[in-house]
């Protein structure tokens, strides 16, 4: 069995009298792909806040790699090897592809402000080391032809892929991907599954996934949460998911369920 | 490379602050024209512009642009790239400036002052402005927009007030008299005759040199030392992490860029940068030290020069410094042109504005005073510029250089309009 990696315990988050989430409880382990589904507000996008630690949950805890992160700051969390993706996208829209992807690089980095100024050999030979990696990233991604292009003058499926590609720049091992499928057409969504497919086949990345395509959740996804008013109503695999009382009853009139069953 | 000088042949290649052949031509060019202007040659005096701007009666304007560049590359830093708007620059110019004078100025009975070479006063200048930056980002960096503009605009009156207390006085001279700036000569240590002599004219190399254009040559190599570490700076790992700040803080936050960490590097570097300027512009420029130099204005006006230059950019700063320290004098020159030329209204318009203390031209008062409301040529500029950063803010944010750009793209795709 694999490793434990991200442990979630008992947390609730409360903004004034509104419960985002409410006692919910899950892990994630090494090389899994795990999913939360639920219907909008449930509070799928708070859990992600809560693991970055953008959002500090009232009580409850959170543990990576079974030490608990709980007060770490966000860029800290995020140099433990947590990489994310947002629901709307937060790329930096002036600057190009590749500073975009350069920036993911930045823990990886390490060279002082004074350094990078003088353009000393150090420096320049670690932008050029690190710029082969995003390459590499472009190239994984397909987007080449936009390598040049300021972020914001890019259609909206390329910003989301930039944005996949900037969390993997990061060198990731639990990536958090919220709606990576919102709003694409169907040629954008088995692109975009077929990268997620491939980051775990090839990079061994454990991934939780936030997403409403209903279709594409069930196909790749190795266990599902299902959240309904901030908390968890199901878990397992997609099949126990999808015969659950409890599920059905939420889901009950929406068609999103039926595409995945039939 | 065969004859396609915009192919870009490898990332080493690529990521060069002029990755083309042509551009480095082009800059070279510049520069050696840069470096020719005050010099009394046949080919400058065949170049419109630097024909004249070599002049001695320009050059002191050209210094001031260059020292208004250096300080706009600071604030660039920390407004454009960082995008923490602040008015305190000019306390930190300040602080430069006072800093200098205690090290390389001459003490007296009521002044402090060690009397040390430039080489140690102008690093010293940048080095204590930007402790005091690093001092006061813990509590500029809490704060956004407005409320930071205000705070640090509080700065400003905090300086003047401290250069003015009895004990400020005894660095920044007495109040409102100000005290005499260290000197701009290159000496080892405190010997009699300097290494480098920028006090008078004389001759280098063979070719005559006016003390303006020995000061000049100081100033232009800092200032292509300073825009060459602000570009670099901007396209290594701490510029974008100073942009993704400025962009997106919770993106860059949870992507490992620790925030105030960088808010604060980025304070302490612009105000390394307004230190070094406010030492030369008393050095270099007015010759004395006095705090009120160091007041609200000059900081507006570097916002002014940043956001008609162009913000975020490095050339920005370098094109904004131009303008805004150039146009009153090129108006004026163009206006005193015309009224040699024809006459008539302009030619009165200039008559009055450039020698009649004592005219009126409409609701133009061009005296020294300004009774009621009437506006006199120095408000003018001020209305000038206000309404063009309210142009620029509103239709070109990228200040003069997205216009450049603009132009720049339209001959790359001529004749074709998409
Ligand atoms: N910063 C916030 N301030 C106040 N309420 C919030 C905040 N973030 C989320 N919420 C509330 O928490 C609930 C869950 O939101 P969210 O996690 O975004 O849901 P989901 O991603 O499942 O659609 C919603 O009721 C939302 O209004
Ligand atoms: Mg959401």
């Amino acid at each position: 069995m694999s490793e434990l990696l991200l442990e979630i315990e008992d947390i609730t988050l409360r903004f004034g009298g509104v419960t985002a989430i409410h006692g919910v409880s899950c892990h994630v382990n090494e090389g899994e792909l795990f999913s939360i589904i639920g219907p909008n507000g449930a509070g799928k996008t708070s859990i992600f806040n809560t693991v970055s630690q953008v959002y500090r949950p009232q009580s409850g805890d959170i543990r990576w790699k079974g030490k608990s992160i709980m007060g770490t700051r966000p860029d800290r969390v995020a140099a433990m090897g947590i990489a994310r993706t947002f629901q709307n996208i937060e790329l930096f829209p002036q600057m190009t592809v590749v500073d975009n992807l350069l920036t993911g690089r930045h823990v990886a980095m390490k060279q002082s402000w004074l350094a990078g100024a003088m353009w000393v050999g150090a420096a320049k030979r670690e932008e050029m080391a690190h710029r082969r990696k995003v390459e590499d990233i472009i190239d994984f991604l397909e987007i080449e032809q936009w390598r040049k292009h300021p972020v914001a003058l890019l259609p909206y499926g390329f910003q989301k892929r930039v944005e996949l590609g900037r969390a993997l720049a990061m060198d990731p091992e639990l990536l958090l991907l919220d709606e990576p499928v919102a709003g694409m057409n169907l040629e954008e969504t088995e692109d975009m599954a077929r990268f997620i497919l491939d980051i775990r086949r090839e990079l061994g990345i454990a991934m939780i996934m936030v997403e409403h395509d209903m279709g594409l959740v069930m196909d790749i996804a190795d266990r599902i949460m299902v959240l309904d008013f901030g908390e968890k109503i199901a878990e397992g695999t997609p099949e126990e998911v999808q015969s659950d009382p409890n599920v059905i009853a939420a889901y009950l009139g929406s068609s999103d369920l039926h595409v995945a069953n039939e | 490379m065969y004859g396609r000088p915009n192919l870009y042949t490898s990332y080493k290649q690529e990521s060069q602050i002029l990755p083309t052949w042509s551009q480095k031509i082009v800059l070279g060019i510049f520069l050696l024209i840069l470096l020719a202007m005050p010099l009394d040659l046949w080919l400058t005096e065949q170049i419109p512009f630097v024909r004249f701007l070599g002049d001695n009666e320009w050059l002191p304007l050209i210094n001031k642009v260059l020292v208004f560049a250096i300080a706009t590359l600071g604030l660039n830093l920390l407004a454009g790239v960082a995008g923490q708007v602040s008015l305190g620059h000019a306390f930190f110019m300040g602080v430069g400036a006072v800093t200098a004078v205690f090290l390389g100025g001459q003490s007296s009975d009521n002044l402090h002052g060690l009397g040390l070479p430039i080489w140690i006063w102008l690093p010293g200048a940048g080095v204590a402005a930007a402790l005091a930056g690093v001092i006061v980002s813990p509590v500029a960096v809490r704060l956004r927009g407005l409320y930071l503009a205000i705070v640090t605009l509080g700065l400003v009156f905090l300086g003047i007030h401290f250069g003015n207390t009895t004990w400020g006085a005894k660095f920044a001279g007495a109040p409102g008299l100000g005290r005499k700036a260290p000197k701009l000569d290159i000496r080892l240590w405190k010997e009699e005759t300097p290494l480098i002599n920028l006090d008078d004219d004389g001759r280098w190399l063979g070719f005559d040199v006016s003390d303006k254009a020995k000061t000049y040559f100081l100033l232009l190599g800092l200032t292509v030392i300073f825009a060459v570490m602000a570009k670099n700076i901007i396209r290594t790992r701490t510029g974008r992490a100073l942009q993704a700040i400025r962009d997106r803080d919770i993106a860059a936050e949870v992507m490992g860029i620790p925030e105030f960490r960088y808010k604060v590097i980025a304070f302490g570097i612009s105000s390394f940068y307004a230190g070094v300027a406010g030492a030369l512009f008393s050095a270099a420029l007015s010759g004395q030290v006095l705090a009120a130099d160091f007041g609200l204005f000059f900081s507006v006006e570097f916002i002014a020069v940043l956001l008609i230059g162009g913000a975020g950019t490095t050339a920005g700063p370098l094109v904004g410094a131009f303008f805004v320290v150039m146009i009153p004098k090129f108006v004026e020159t163009f206006t005193k042109w015309l009224d040699k030329t024809e006459g008539g209204i302009t030619g009165k318009f200039a008559d009055v504005a450039l020698t009649g203390p004592e005219g009126d031209f409409g609701v133009i008062y061009t005296g020294v005073q300004t009774p009621g409301w009437q506006l006199n040529v120095f408000d003018w500029n001020i209305v000038l510029f206000g309404f063009l950063i309210i142009v620029f803010l509103i239709f070109e944010p990228l200040g003069l250089y997205g216009v450049w750009i603009r132009v720049r793209n339209y001959w790359k795709r001529w004749p074709f309009s998409y």
